[in-house]
């Protein structure tokens, strides 16, 4: 049986792991290169790195903390941040990236979504979104939360899928941060809408949540961060916490 | 020593990597002199089958390849193209495995592609020695090969059953890549290694 994925989030900027509380007062939290390893030591079935400044600054991801990476991890892992053209999609996965994830590139120019897809294969491109709640409306947002754009969610990410995004990974800016648990209500409409699979993100604080999203969304995977990187959730913990609810894990 | 079969499909920093964790030598294959040189064949490949077969044809290595007698295996897309025909690009393969490799039926109430870690259905087999029945490895695909019980050697569940990994003779394919599938992949990669 195809088992529910866990995802430790890296935010890198600089070189150096990062979790910001609703992406401020950013917090360093280690090596990417080593977390990662233990990460995989631990039983995490996916990583994602995220280079959150990158957008921001108009920095390409660094190339070499992805071979470093991918010669020291057996799991998969995906690249995002800062990817706005096929040439920097070709040079992460030359790297040894496993799938890149596009942001604001995409809603910029859906048309990279396609492009991607037709090149590297749908598998190979997730498409993340950022949503807030605006007066009862799911609004995309960019830059981390920073602006809102003209999209509502449901139908952007619709439009993603039939673009050729393999996966949604969808964050939810009212929850992350707060670790009060994930959105559920959208995850779960978003995952019945679309035939891709899609990553839970933003909110978790504790197994209950991830409990939660398994057991009353569709979603296939969950990601977090600061839950992980600082230890408050061991991963094998939380795993066979997930198998007692019948929930597929890999352990 | 292994032989990467080197057409231009897809990045293979990930699997030359697992390969030197695990102390296997490798080297690379753009001509059918260079296939002397090595014991074991590694076909990898991701991205779409049809466009990878034109990749392998425009290589001049296919017929080299169907006459080899040392072990290889096909990974991913790899594995597909030791199969006869696949729906993706409609494309004629190589037939080296007589099975068909076709795409995923959303009606089945799965989400496409199929990523992830799954199960597997381990059949008695050396590729797969000391590796548990049931040991979950990681897939990546929107397209698979039929189950057949004969060129079988171990299934998944994906709405259907069908070929995590099939051989016929010396050729051998696994649907999942070893090279992201933990501990177990390395083992399978360093089975490989040693068949005679």
């Amino acid at each position: 049986m195809l088992s529910k994925r866990i995802i430790p989030c890296l935010d890198v900027k600089d070189g150096r792991t990062v979790k910001g509380v609703n992406f401020v007062d950013l917090k360093d939290a280690g090596d990417p290169v080593e977390l990662a390893w233990q990460y995989a030591q631990q039983g995490a079935d996916e990583l994602v790195f995220l280079d959150i400044t990158a957008t921001y600054e108009r920095r390409k991801t660094m190339i070499e903390m992805v071979k470093s990476v991918a010669r020291q991890l057996n799991i998969p892992f995906t690249i995002g941040g800062g990817i706005t053209e096929i040439a920097d999609a070709e040079a992460l996965l030359n790297a040894g990236a496993d799938k890149i994830s596009i942001n604001s590139a995409a809603v910029k120019n859906p048309q990279l979504i396609a492009d991607l897809a037709e090149v590297f294969g749908r598998q190979f491109v997730v498409v993340a979104v950022d949503t807030k709640l605006v007066e009862g409306r799911n609004m995309v947002h960019l830059n981390g939360g920073r602006l809102i754009t003209e999209l509502e969610t449901e139908k952007w990410i619709k439009q993603a899928e039939d673009l050729g995004a393999g996966e949604i990974l969808l964050t939810s800016m009212d929850h992350d941060g707060t670790k009060q648990g994930f959105d559920c209500n959208l995850l779960q409409t978003i995952s019945q809408m679309i035939n891709i699979p899609v990553i839970a993100s933003g909110g978790a604080g504790a197994i209950d949540h991830f409990t939660e999203v398994f057991t009353t969304t569709g979603v296939d995977a969950a990601l977090a961060a600061s839950v992980f990187h600082f230890g408050e959730i061991p991963i094998p913990v939380l795993k066979n916490e997930l198998k007692k609810h019948n929930i597929p894990v890999r352990l | 020593m292994i032989g990467i079969v080197n057409y231009g499909a897809g990045n293979i920093f990930s699997l030359t990597s697992a390969l030197s964790r695990l102390g296997i030598t490798y080297g690379m294959i753009n001509s059918e002199e260079e296939f002397d040189q090595y014991s074991h064949i590694i076909i990898p490949g991701v991205g779409h089958a049809g466009a990878a077969m034109d990749k392998l044809n425009k290589s001049g290595l296919v017929d080299k390849i169907r006459s080899l007698t040392k072990p290889v295996l096909g990974i991913c897309v790899g594995m597909q193209l030791l199969t006869d025909h696949s729906e993706e690009g409609d494309a004629t393969l190589t037939n080296i495995i007589p099975l068909q490799t076709k795409l995923f039926d959303k009606e089945l109430g799965i989400k496409i592609p199929h990523m992830g870690w799954n199960n597997v259905e381990i059949k008695n087999n050396l590729l797969f020695e000391g590796v548990e029945n049931q040991t979950q490895f990681y897939f990546v695909h929107s397209y698979f090969i039929e189950y057949n019980p004969i060129f079988g050697i171990a299934t998944a569940d994906y709405g259907l059953k069908y070929s995590a990994a099939v051989q016929k003779e010396n050729f051998y394919g696994v649907q999942f890549h070893p090279e992201k599938s933990g501990a177990a992949g390395e083992r399978l990669l360093l089975n490989f290694s040693n068949l005679k």
